[in-house]
């Protein structure tokens, strides 16, 4: 039966029937959804891991013990897991191993826009690029077949916008596969020695793929009516595609190693080819080195975002297209804000108070403190990044800069933990406000290990992150709740003035988590005493907006009742004014 | 030979986008289109402008909806409409929400919430205004605008109102069925408005 399915799921399908085994992943937009799609199998073991450099490692032992593996991640996040990648390029597998990672052009959630194309030719690893959901089926499937007959890890690249649509599929039956594990220290134990040769493999390896890839039939020439030539893969394909229905298209489903024959053969027959292609110029500087030089790439398409049909077009033909209905005046900008109810909003109340403190900040929901109405953040640059970042803003100033690193708990366990034993091991004065809401916010509610449930929803093991911080050596560890505006400016101000490594953990359950229930009080101003200071409008809180006074939408608050400790005139409460 | 569709569906996270395409494209595809949606995830979530498109056709290539493309816009919150509006192609038509989400730009007092009706007016576009407010008060449910809006929506299409039914069945959790169902036929049954067909 024919069915629409967005494209991570299509992969989680692809990974159900290829009979994988295990799949590890973070969560991370926009590739978070596969791993979530696979734990509805019961045939395929499947988990949260803390970080992806872990989540690798468990994919290739699964991998190297002879079942089928995926290890899914987004972009950056391959950053993270590039030291197992590297040298899972040389040990190779045993059943096969797929790494599907999500870019982001455009930076839909991102920080950055890198382009996984050139961490998978770094790391001598094949790349394949579907473009659109069925695709993302059928290429799991040869993926898994190429990763075992090439002994070699195997890259799925997908981009948001293929990660994230709906397309057509059709879906087929579970196969059962199985290695025997049989253990071989040259190829598994990779000491000097024995990985000197494996390098060697690898470069061997490297020529035969690309040999494939001449011949394998996700790399083909879609013939045209009119003389126009392009040279696509993945969702730059699609677009087009629809931009020029009638031109002449090398699709490349396979775009790490090149076809060096199949390209020169096609750029041949043209006097002019197109490259299309998001973010880097990949295809283009590998083509051009293989002495090609009718192509036309980044001279006229733009090197960072998202493409489309018609910036295509445009591109192509130099022409603006019409807009047939246009307002004039600037609207309002729209950007995200914490949730009405978001326990991190009365953190960052009081953190925008303070004065003279840098604030280094983390990745997750909480960066929204960064913008108005807070501004209560200077950094965010990657995951785990505000501690040791604290640490070194601290020991750099000489005037004895307080400072405050702001991480989420999923955050902390990925990859903050490391970052206290740095700073208490150096001797830091540093203050970490551990934002613990239970979950992993951004992408969606995911577990990790300090929430006591895996992604299958069993209860497991609950890392204490109180003890965990005493155990690291932070010199005072405090729970506050984060909804007590008035008690948190005091301690957070008490906390600054120590010596040491402290530790906050402000815990309340994300607002949005199924998981948690909350009594519902849902508060209203009392318009006889509001004396429209509009002090409560500084937390920014989406519910309460300004008509004459301020007013509190009851279908979007979320009963936190922080607003009414905020307002100083008690005309905030739980009771409906008559 | 299908005639192509193109849909835009803008709002403000949170709002419903995504199921409300899920079950439109659902519907789509078991009427013989090729379909495809895209959607948005992530920081534009937490509250912020997202748009999702949907497109049917013989064939489709790309996910998504250029600018001055768009059969149908359908915004869930009046400002979006707005920010969207370039993205209507000629005589194409604009399904708006009554309803009001100011964003922070405007609490704060950086900005005011403009007056969505008098602009729209001077740009001289095909629009119908859903009065969401009034209706969703009448169900007694605030969750539900994107199936109301669906049940309006769907009068534009050919399409028999059983499969749309049948649709929002298949897509909503079982203990929120009946409601959607609900906010679908009190859609459907709201006055057309002149710019219909
Ligand atoms: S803080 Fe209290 S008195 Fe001030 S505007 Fe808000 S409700 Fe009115
Ligand atoms: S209006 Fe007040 S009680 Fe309701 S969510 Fe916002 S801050 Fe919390």
């Amino acid at each position: 039966m024919k069915k629409l399915l967005l494209g991570n799921f299509a992969v989680a399908r692809g990974c159900y029937e290829a009979g994988v085994k295990v799949a590890t992943a973070y969560p991370g937009t926009p590739s978070t959804e596969i791993t979530e799609a696979i734990a509805q199998y019961d045939e395929i073991y499947c988990e949260w891991a803390p970080n992806e450099k872990v989540a690798l490692e468990v994919a290739i032992g699964a991998a190297i013990y002879g079942r089928r593996a995926i290890c899914s991640m987004k972009h950056v996040g391959l950053n993270v897991a590039a030291d197992p990648l590297f040298t899972a390029s040389y040990t190779g597998v045993n059943a096969g191993l797929l790494i599907a990672v999500a870019d982001d052009p455009g930076m839909h959630s991102s920080q950055n826009e890198q382009d996984t194309r050139n961490i998978a030719k770094a790391a001598k690893v094949p790349v394949l690029e579907p473009s659109d959901s069925q695709e993302c089926i059928d290429f799991v499937k040869i993926g898994f077949e190429m990763s075992e007959k090439f002994d070699t890890p195997v890259i799925l690249r997908l981009t948001t916008r293929i990660a994230h649509s709906q397309s057509v599929v059709e879906e087929g039956q579970r196969e059962e596969v199985k290695f025997e594990y049989k253990k071989d220290i040259q190829k598994y134990v990779m000491m000097p020695a024995m990985a000197r040769p494996r390098h060697e493999f690898v470069e061997r390896r490297l020529k035969s793929l690309k040999e494939f890839s001449e011949t394998i039939g996700i790399n083909k020439v879609e013939q045209g009516t009119e003389k126009m030539a392009f040279i696509a893969s993945g969702i730059a394909y699609q677009y087009v595609k629809e931009a020029y229905p009638d031109a002449w298209v090398l699709k490349l489903g396979m775009v790490w190693p090149l076809p060096e024959r199949l390209i020169k053969d096609f750029c041949s027959r043209f006097e002019k080819v197109y490259v299309v292609e998001e973010l880097d110029p990949f295809l283009e500087e590998n083509i051009k080195a293989m002495g090609i030089n009718n192509i036309v790439g980044k001279e006229i398409f733009k090197l960072t975002g998202e493409y489309s049909p018609s910036f295509i077009k445009k591109a192509v033909e130099n022409k603006e297209v019409e807009l047939p209905y246009k307002v004039k005046q600037t609207l309002p900008p729209r950007l995200p804000v914490l949730c009405p109810g978001c326990p991190h909003r009365g953190i960052f109340y009081v953190l925008s108070r303070l004065k003279d403190v840098v604030i280094t900040g983390d990745i997750g929901c909480y960066t929204l403190g960064a913008l108005s109405p807070f501004n209560a953040m200077d950094s965010c640059v990657c995951m785990g990044a505000s501690i040791g970042m604290a640490h070194g803003i601290s020991n750099a100033s000489d005037k004895n800069q307080k400072v405050i690193a702001v991480i989420g708990d999923s955050t902390f366990v990925h990859s903050g933990i490391t970052g206290i034993i740095d700073a208490v091991y150096n001797g830091s004065d540093i203050l970490v406000m551990i934002l613990d809401n239970s979950t992993t916010g951004m992408t969606g509610h995911q577990d990790h290990p300090a929430t006591g449930y895996t992604i299958k929803g069993e209860q497991t093991y609950k890392l204490d992150l109180m003890s965990l911080c005493r155990a690291l050596g932070c010199v005072a560890v405090e729970e506050v709740n984060p909804y007590k505006i008035k008690e948190n400016v005091v301690k957070i101000k008490q906390l600054l003035d120590l010596p040491g490594v402290k530790v906050v953990i402000a815990k309340a359950p994300c607002r949005l988590h199924r998981r948690h229930k909350f009594t519902i009080s849902k508060r209203y101003i009392d318009f006889e005493k509001c004396k429209n200071c509009r002090l409560c409008l500084s937390l920014g809180c989406p519910a309460i907006s300004l008509k004459d006074k301020p007013t509190i939408d009851t279908n979007l608050c979320l009963a936190c009742g922080m607003c009414e400790d905020v307002c100083k005139f008690g005309a905030i409460s739980s009771q409906k004014e008559q | 030979m299908k005639k192509n569709i193109n849909i835009l569906i803008v709002g403000v996270g949170g709002q419903g986008n995504i199921l409300f395409s899920k079950i439109l494209g659902d519907v789509l595809l078991n009427v013989g289109y090729d379909v495809k949606i895209s959607e948005v995830h992530g920081m534009a979530q937490r509250g912020g402008s997202v748009v999702t498109y949907v497109k049917a056709g013989e064939k489709v290539f790309s996910p998504l909806v250029d600018r001055a493309e768009a059969d149908y816009i359908l915004a869930f919150e009046k400002l979006e409409a707005l920010r969207w509006l370039e993205y209507l192609k000629n005589n194409g038509i604009l399904i708006y929400s009554d309803y009001e989400i100011p964003p922070l730009s405007v609490i704060t007092g950086a900005y005011e919430y403009p007056d969505v009706e008098k602009i729209l007016q001077t740009v001289g576009v095909k629009a119908c205004r859903v009065e969401v407010k009034k209706l969703l008060s009448q169900l007694g449910n605030s969750r539900v605008q994107n199936t109301l809006m669906l049940g309006f929506f769907s009068r534009f299409l050919d399409i028999d109102e059983a499969l749309f039914k049948k649709s929002i069945e298949r897509n909503v959790k079982k203990e929120f069925i009946e409601i959607n169902l609900k906010a679908f036929e009190l859609g459907r049954r709201i006055e057309m408005c002149e710019v219909e067909k």
